[in-house]
């Protein structure tokens, strides 16, 4: 369901996305979601760990600076997934914060399925 | 909202170029994708909030353009589950006006190299996402598993 509105949120129109019995077809469990699919995942997770106020982190300040993802698989409605927010980086210059985080999407049985990258710029409190 | 039939990419080669997608990105567009992906921010959808915090107004979520810059390389393998990797950096905002055609986006991408890897063609595009005539995406890369 998820999958659908967000296919069709961003065009795509692939049935694969949208309808079961074309992603069987083409040798899927059920419908594919689109790569990108992965933030809706990550994000609000990302979100709950930097509105954390020990981690003094302005969110409302916040501008995406960069994103990769890589996928081991493709993703499909009725997957289960477990995310690892990693802190791979953390500088301050010119009085901004600058932080990456890595996500580790993995199925129930531990293998790799999806890995995403975040670069995320704020203001550093003056 | 166009489907995309699947090529014949048996020739593919390492310089080709993929045929141009241009969409235009509306309000609504930006509502429908905060629905669907959870993003909120009134950035996205709230002139206000966007002047008050120095954009020149509403502008897309960065998440939706790389979606779009997406689909335009899936689509043109014809299928959204062949994509392996995809990074892009936010360089800079595509601003959406509030009237019926919103903001033109213009992907266009080309072949920059061709592996194997374990029996699968895989292709690294390199695509430029135009706003305004200007890239909103650097570094916009991503590899595709070709058919066949």
């Amino acid at each position: 369901m998820k999958i659908r509105e967000f296919a069709t949120a961003i065009g795509e129109g692939s049935r694969i996305c949208h309808d079961v019995d074309a992603a069987r077809a083409a040798g899927h469990s059920d419908v594919v979601a689109p790569p990108t699919f992965t933030a809706t995942i990550t994000m609000p997770l990302i979100e709950t760990f930097l509105r954390d106020p020990a981690f003094g982190w302005d969110y409302s300040r916040m501008v995406h600076g960069d994103q990769s993802i890589t996928l081991h698989r493709p993703i499909r409605a009725g997957d289960e997934l477990v995310t690892v927010i990693h802190v791979d980086e953390l500088s301050t210059r010119a009085g901004s914060h600058m932080l990456t985080l890595r996500c580790e999407l993995t199925d129930g049985s531990g293998t790799a399925v999806a890995t995403t990258k975040a670069m995320l710029v704020t203001q550093a409190a003056s | 909202m166009t489907g995309f039939s699947a090529p014949d990419l048996s020739g593919v080669a390492e310089g080709d170029e993929l045929p141009p997608l241009t969409l235009q990105v509306t309000r609504a567009d930006l509502v429908r994708y905060a629905g669907a992906s959870g993003d909120f921010n009134p950035i996205h959808w709230n002139d206000r909030t966007a002047t008050a915090v120095g954009l020149p107004g509403v502008i897309a979520h960065g998440m939706l353009t790389m979606a779009l810059a997406g689909r335009f390389v899936t689509g043109w393998v014809g299928d959204p589950a062949a994509l392996r990797s995809y990074g892009v950096r936010f360089t800079r905002p595509v601003l959406v006006p509030d009237d019926d055609e919103g903001a033109t986006l213009e992907l266009s991408g080309k072949v920059k190299a061709l592996t194997e890897v374990d029996g699968v063609r895989v292709a690294r595009i390199d695509i430029v996402a135009k706003f305004d005539g200007r890239t909103v995406l650097g570094r916009a890369q991503a590899e595709i598993a070709l058919p066949g």
